[in-house]
This record gives C-alpha cells, structure tokens and sequence, in this order.
C-alpha cells in the first residue's frame, strides 16, 4: 500500500470540486492516514479556475502539493487540467472530464480554447484517463453526481478499498442522494478500471 | 484505525477548529466584519451554544464590542482579516493600555500572495507596534490547542492578545481533537476607572504597565511550551513560525527547528543558545523580515530574506530551491492558456449599472471593495480606483475638490451596501459638509456577498437568520443631507443608465441606489425564475450582449460559408449563444438587443 501521496484536483467554481476532494480525504482518513487538505475560498462561485491540495500519509506537515509531485491530478475541465502540468511528474496518473468550459476571454471570442490539449499531456509521457463524466453522471440519473463519478474514477489509482468510499458517501451524504451517488462512483470507477 | 467522531477526531477546516477552540475556552462574546480569510470562525462560532456571536458593520465596531465584553469579565473574540486590522487600530492600541478584565483575543488572518485581497501587510508588525504578544500557530489542531493558552496568557498578563492565521491556517483541513468547554460565569460590572479610562494621566501610568507586562511575556516566551526545539541535525538550524514551518519539515526533515508558536515578544536566550548551537541559523517566514529583523537586532548573524522571497506564498520547494538550488529538479513548464479569472455572475445585478458606466469613457469611476471590482474587467472596464473599504465616496470627493469645475458631470462612487455601511457613510457626511458634486451608487443587493453570504445591516437579518432592523438608505442617505436620493432597477439597462446619466452630471451630491437581491441568495434560486434563450434566425452578430461579459453568453465565430448555410448574411462575423442552464433571467441582455433575438422562455 503507498504510503503517501499527493492528489490535486482542479476546475471551475460550481463543478463540485470540494465535495469529491471531501469524500476523497474522508476515504484516505478511513484508511488510517493522515491527510490535510488546501483550498482557496473566495472567488469559487464566481467562476474562476478553483483548486484543491490534498495529502495523505503517515504524518503530513504542508498542506501544499510541491509542484513536480502530484501523484493524481483529477481535472473536471479539459484547460483545467493542461494549466496544472508544472504540478505533475512523468509518473503522474490525470483523471480527466471531457468537459470544455469557456473562460471569458474565449466566450467573448477574444482568445481561443486550444484544441488537443490533453496532447500536450500525453506527449510527455503522463497517463491521461479521460471521460465523460457528465454522462455517466446522466446514465446514472443525475447529472449532479459528476463529480462523484470523477471520484470513483480515480478511486481505481490508490489503494484504498471501493467499500471504504462507499461507506464515506453513505456517511457524508445527504441521505436522498445516497444511492445515486453511489451508483455514480461505482460507474466511474468501473469506466476507468485500471 | 477507523476515523470517527466516537474517539473524538474531527476533520475541520482552521476557522472551524478557531471556532470550536474559541467555544472549549469558553468565549461568550464574539463580533467580527467578515473578510477573506477569517470569515468563517464567526459564521461557525454562532452555531455553538452559550456564544453570542455577531457580524459587526466593521472591524473597529467588532474590536470595541470584544473589548466592552471583556470590560464585563468575560471572555471574548473579535475577528478580521489583514485589512481589518487597519480598521481595528484605534481601539487595538489603546486595549493594550487598558487590558480587560475576560480574555481578549484578536484574531487577524493574513492573505499572502492576496489570493482575495488588495494587499499583503504582515501583520505581526502589529503585535510589535501595540506592544501585544502574538501566537501564530501552524496547522488546525494547533491552532485550537493554541488559542486555550492565548486567553490564559491574556488573563494571566492582563493583555488582549492577538492570533495571527494565514489562508494556509484558515482554508486547510485537518485532524482536529475535540476538546471539553471550561466552565463559564456571567458578566458582572466592576468599574476600574484607573485602568478603564484613558486619559493621559491615567494612560502614562497604564503606558509603564505595558512595559512591566512585556517584560513578563518576554521571560514567559523562554518556557512556553508554545516555543519549542524540535532537534536534529546543526549544520543547519532553522527559526520558522506559521505556516512556513511545515515546509521547512518536508524540505528539511533531518534539520534542528526551533518552532516559534509565540511570535512576539520573542525568547531571547531560547534564540540565542539555538543559534549557537548550529553551523548555519536560517530564518523561514513568510512575507516580511520579522523574526529575521528582531533577531539581527540581538547581534545573531542568520540567513533569511537574503535567500527566501519577501512577496507571496511560500510551500516547501520554494524553501528548498532558495536554501539549496541544487537539490530540485526541473520541472514541466507551463503551457500558454487562457486565463480563467473569476466573473460576475450570470444575472448579477451589478453588471447592469458597469455596462452603463462603461458607456460613459469620460467619467471617472472610483471603486470599491466586494463582488463589484470585478466591474474593473473586460469587457466592462468599467472602474478606474479601488483602494479599500468605503475610498470610492471619499475619493471621488478629493477628486472633485482638485478638478473643481473641470471634473463636473465626471466623477461617481460606487460601492455595495455591506461596504457602505462599513466605512462609506461618514465619507458621503463629508461629500455632503462639503459640498461636494460627486455622485455615489450604492448597489443594494441586500447580502455581504463576496465573502460567502453573511448577512448585515441592510439583510433584515441577523448573523443566525433571525429577523432584525434593515437599514433604510433613501432615509439615511437624507439625514445625512443628501437631497437627490434615488433609486433604479439595474436590470432596467434603459432607465437606470438614463437616472445615472442624470445624476453624475449634477453638480450637488447624489445617491443612486441601484436594488435588486444576489441572484446566489437561495430565496433567488429557489424561485426559478423564467430563463432567455437566443433565437438563432434574428441574431445578427451584433455582439451587443457579448459587452455585457455574462458567463451565460457565449460567441460562435463563423466563417463566410458557415454564415452561408446558417442563412446568415456572409458577412456576418458569428453569433451569440445564450447557455439557459447557466441563465438566470435578469434580461439585460434583452434590454441590448435591438434584433428581437433573446427571446424570455416562458415558464410552461
């Protein structure tokens, strides 16, 4: 079992980036490690690029991913995950959704969204996973539980037990959406089986 | 080892474990102004029993609440960000006088690298200039074991003490053990007027006490459990406090660290026999030269911001790349993206009232702090000052009083409500004393918004949601003598650009309160109102709505032949798309188009 590890997750304000950073610290604190995490408030709902720090291991002092280390990079937007690269090292696993979120400068036709982007990933020798979350989240029956989807997603690069995440979600939360987030992490996770 | 809550283990958030500490050390009265990145200690705090919690209209009001409960022998919190502390100066000098009777605590959370602020001050040069100790812990779980000594120290010393947090303290989760709350008694009255009253004869005799306590702190700062040796390797030896420590112990694990938790007033002979003891003495801290200035001054020769930035975050590569370049490897470079900074939101009521002034290019336009700075970028552009809290009233005054007649019909405030009532009201009692012409926008949208949705003066509610007192600006802004008070819709792009056209160019002061509610606030997402959506047959590409820099709008370029087949003009240059996941129905975008293309979805 790794002992240690450092997972960033990244996106827009409002793609429920802090609740699977959540489930996912949760998990790791299950599983016996200790785990801090970093976010930066504020700006989220305003639409601006967010992002999570978590680390997990046996004792953790920092609560920030040293560029170069992050293990897992869980990106809910294409441009979001290419913006993170001075983060990651050649070993690096990136979950990815292929969802495309304009920022302002290209939804007012002032710059463009670069296309291939997950090339220039790739191209350095990262394992990229890509998938749509949105329809897995839409299979399942909410399009809400993307983000847990993600998570199941990524859930397939550590070692913590499925049923740990499983029992986090049915710990955390809220009991109407239980089932479906369930079915959600358990269809991500199945997509992407490493 | 399961983690649960059974064995007392909580995962918490540094203002959260700043809450459940403040409750365990038995704090009955807390105020504070919210402010990235403290807000959420009162927020949390008001969900405890046995606490009055309240958001106060500023930090100063806050401080002097805080002071007043601690008069009556309880203890108490006041709470802020960096800024605030600027706000807060007054009565935070002369508290250091007076002391209290119940512990005092002044938590002041910092903004490194200003990822939600409009400077970087350190604040620990307050504790030095107020002459008032200072703990500054490292992660959550200190942080709540820390603050039961900082109301013990304040008790024992007779001092308010201050609690610095940075944005890596007050937005890091962590384990966290939940403690018990120490017993309480109520406020009783005790007059002390020797100590309470700061007249000069009084405060010359209470100035002497402040150098006795100090002087105290300083010998209690040598055995502090708070200041500890964490030994290892003396070739090199690091002093760090904060944050910065915990990079220091991933960049430098086998390294000999003395840990400050007690920033000021420093323990000398603890520094001094530490110094000594190692090859090389290296001061980590981040932001200002503090520990490294104060321990230069005690003749200790040490490395500090001759290697490591004095600007910004630090995290445990920067501390290594700075100590030892060599040890770090490349990195991949980063790729060359488009930005992705925040934006109003879609059916922000304040973009209306930019879009207008954006019309108006001769116009100054003197800003303020909140949600609405963010009318400073494209496409709107529309803000030409922002300084800090309450400026925009009392700059556009300053600003007419240089131009004289050359600046009439040129100048205009704008600022929130929750901004206005913190510092912008005594500044619209000077525009008006001084008969000035500039006019002032107030945007009403009811909320303190920008930090998350603590409600205020204005709300009608108080910091628990209970019904309180809402603030009638169109009365207050008369009684201040404000004779042309109005108000305009801002979704009504037409009539409210004509009212505020109107108003900056008269020459006697002016105050156009632009109301409508937060489209976040839930009661506005509850009630769903009817979205827009784009009829594709009548856009003609004007990219009217496209000024208006909504998130909920996008832009299609198009070629000459995909004009063709869409059945558009060939030269049309594309067309606008309105996302009606994204819409929340405000239509101003409707009020832009002149081509009948936004079309309201009515409800079915």
């Amino acid at each position: 079992m790794k002992q240690s590890g450092n997972i960033l997750f990244s996106g827009v304000g409002g793609q429920g980036i802090l609740l699977a950073s959540e489930l996912t610290a949760y998990a790791q604190l299950e599983a016996g490690f200790d785990v801090k995490k970093s976010e930066v408030h504020g700006m989220a709902q305003r639409g601006g690029s967010v992002e999570a720090h978590l680390r997990y291991g046996e004792r953790v002092y920092s609560p920030l991913i040293e560029p170069g280390t992050a293990d897992i990079l869980v990106a809910f937007e294409i441009m979001e995950a290419a913006r993170y690269l001075p983060y990651l090292h050649k070993d690096s696993a990136v979950v990815v959704n292929t969802q495309k979120i304009l920022p302002p400068a290209v939804a007012m036709g002032k710059a463009v969204y670069p296309d291939d982007i997950l090339d220039e990933l790739t191209s350095r020798g990262i394992n990229v996973v890509a998938l749509d979350a949105f329809a897995v989240a839409r299979e399942v029956g909410e399009p809400r539980t993307a983000n847990v989807a993600m998570v199941g997603a990524m859930s397939n690069f550590l070692s913590v037990n499925k049923q740990v995440f499983l029992d986090v979600i049915d710990t955390r939360v809220k009991e109407a959406f239980r089932d479906v987030n369930k079915k959600a992490f358990e269809a991500g996770r199945e997509l992407v089986y490493a | 080892m399961a983690f649960d809550s059974s064995d007392n283990k909580l995962w918490l958030s540094g203002n959260e474990a700043i809450a459940l500490g403040a409750w365990e050390a038995g704090v009955q009265v807390a105020s504070g102004y919210p402010g990235t990145p403290s807000t959420e200690i009162m927020g949390n705090l008001a969900c405890y029993e046995g606490v009055y919690a309240e958001w106060a209209p500023n930090e100063k009001v806050g401080l002097e609440v805080a002071i007043g409960a601690s008069f009556a022998g309880v203890r108490a919190l006041a709470t802020m960000k960096h800024v605030g502390m600027n706000v807060a100066a007054d009565p935070l000098f002369t508290a250091a006088y007076t002391g209290g009777r119940g512990g005092l605590v002044v938590l002041n959370a910092d903004d490194p690298q200003m990822h939600s602020s409009q400077n970087e001050q350190d604040n620990r040069n307050y504790a030095f200039a107020a002459k008032l100790p200072m703990f500054e812990p490292s992660d959550p779980a200190e942080a709540k074991e820390m603050l039961q000594q900082a109301y013990h120290l304040s008790e024992q010393l007779d001092t308010p003490v201050i609690f610095r947090i940075t944005t890596r303290i007050a937005h890091v989760k962590g384990v966290v053990n939940k403690g018990e709350r120490i017993q309480v008694s109520p406020g009783t009255i005790e007059k002390m007027p020797g100590k309470f009253v700061m007249l000069p004869g009084n405060a010359r005799v209470r100035r002497a006490e402040v150098e006795k306590r100090m002087a105290a702190a300083r010998e209690l700062a040598e055995t502090l459990p708070e200041n500890r040796l964490e030994d290892g390797d003396r070739k090199r030896g690091f002093i760090t406090s904060g944050t910065p420590y915990n990079y220091v112990k991933e960049a430098f694990p086998e390294a000999a660290v003395l840990k400050l938790g007690m920033v000021w007033p420093l323990p000398e002979k603890m520094i001094r026999e530490f110094a000594d003891s190692v090859d090389e003495l290296f001061i980590v801290e981040e932001l200002d030269p503090f520990l490294e200035t104060h321990i230069k001054a005690m003749g200790i020769d040490c490395h500090g911001k001759d290697l490591i930035p004095n600007q910004g975050e630090l995290n445990s590569f920067i501390v290594r790349k700075s100590i030892d370049p060599d040890s770090v490897g490349d990195l991949f470079a980063p790729l060359d993206l488009p930005m992705r900074p925040p934006n109003m939101c879609a059916g922000c009521p304040h973009r209306g009232i930019f879009y207008s002034l954006s019309k108006m290019k001769d116009v100054f336009v003197s800003g303020d702090i909140g949600c609405y700075t963010l009318g400073f970028l494209p496409p709107l552009s529309a803000m030409d000052s922002c300084v800090c809290m309450g400026a925009s009233v009392t700059i556009a005054h300053g600003m007419a009083k240089a131009l004289g007649k050359e600046g009439e019909g040129k100048l205009v405030a704008v600022l929130g409500d929750s901004t206005f009532m913190h510092s912008g009201i005594t500044g619209l009692l000077n525009t008006v004393y001084n008969q000035s012409y500039a006019s002032v926008i107030i945007l009403d949208n009811r909320i303190t918004a920008m930090t998350g949705h603590q409600n205020n003066p204005a709300s009608g509610k108080n910091i628990k949601g209970e019904p309180a007192n809402a603030i009638d600006f169109e009365q207050l802004c008369k009684a201040v003598g404000v004779k042309r008070v109005v108000v305009v819709n801002p979704h009504d792009i037409d009539a409210s650009r004509k009212v505020l056209k109107e108003e900056i160019e008269s020459t006697e002061p002016s105050v156009i309160i632009s109301r409508a509610p937060c489209v976040l606030l839930p009661e506005e997402i509850k009630r769903k109102k009817p979205v827009y959506y784009t009829n594709f047959d009548n856009c003609s590409g004007c990219k009217s709505c496209i000024r208006l820099g909504c998130p909920a709008i996008s832009w299609h370029p198009l070629t000459k032949e995909e004009a063709v087949e869409r059945g558009y003009k060939e030269k049309q240059k594309g067309y606008a798309e309105i996302a009606e996941v994204q819409c929340n129905g405000c239509g101003q975008c409707a009020c832009l188009c002149k081509f009948d293309a936004i079309t309201l979805r009515e409800a079915n």
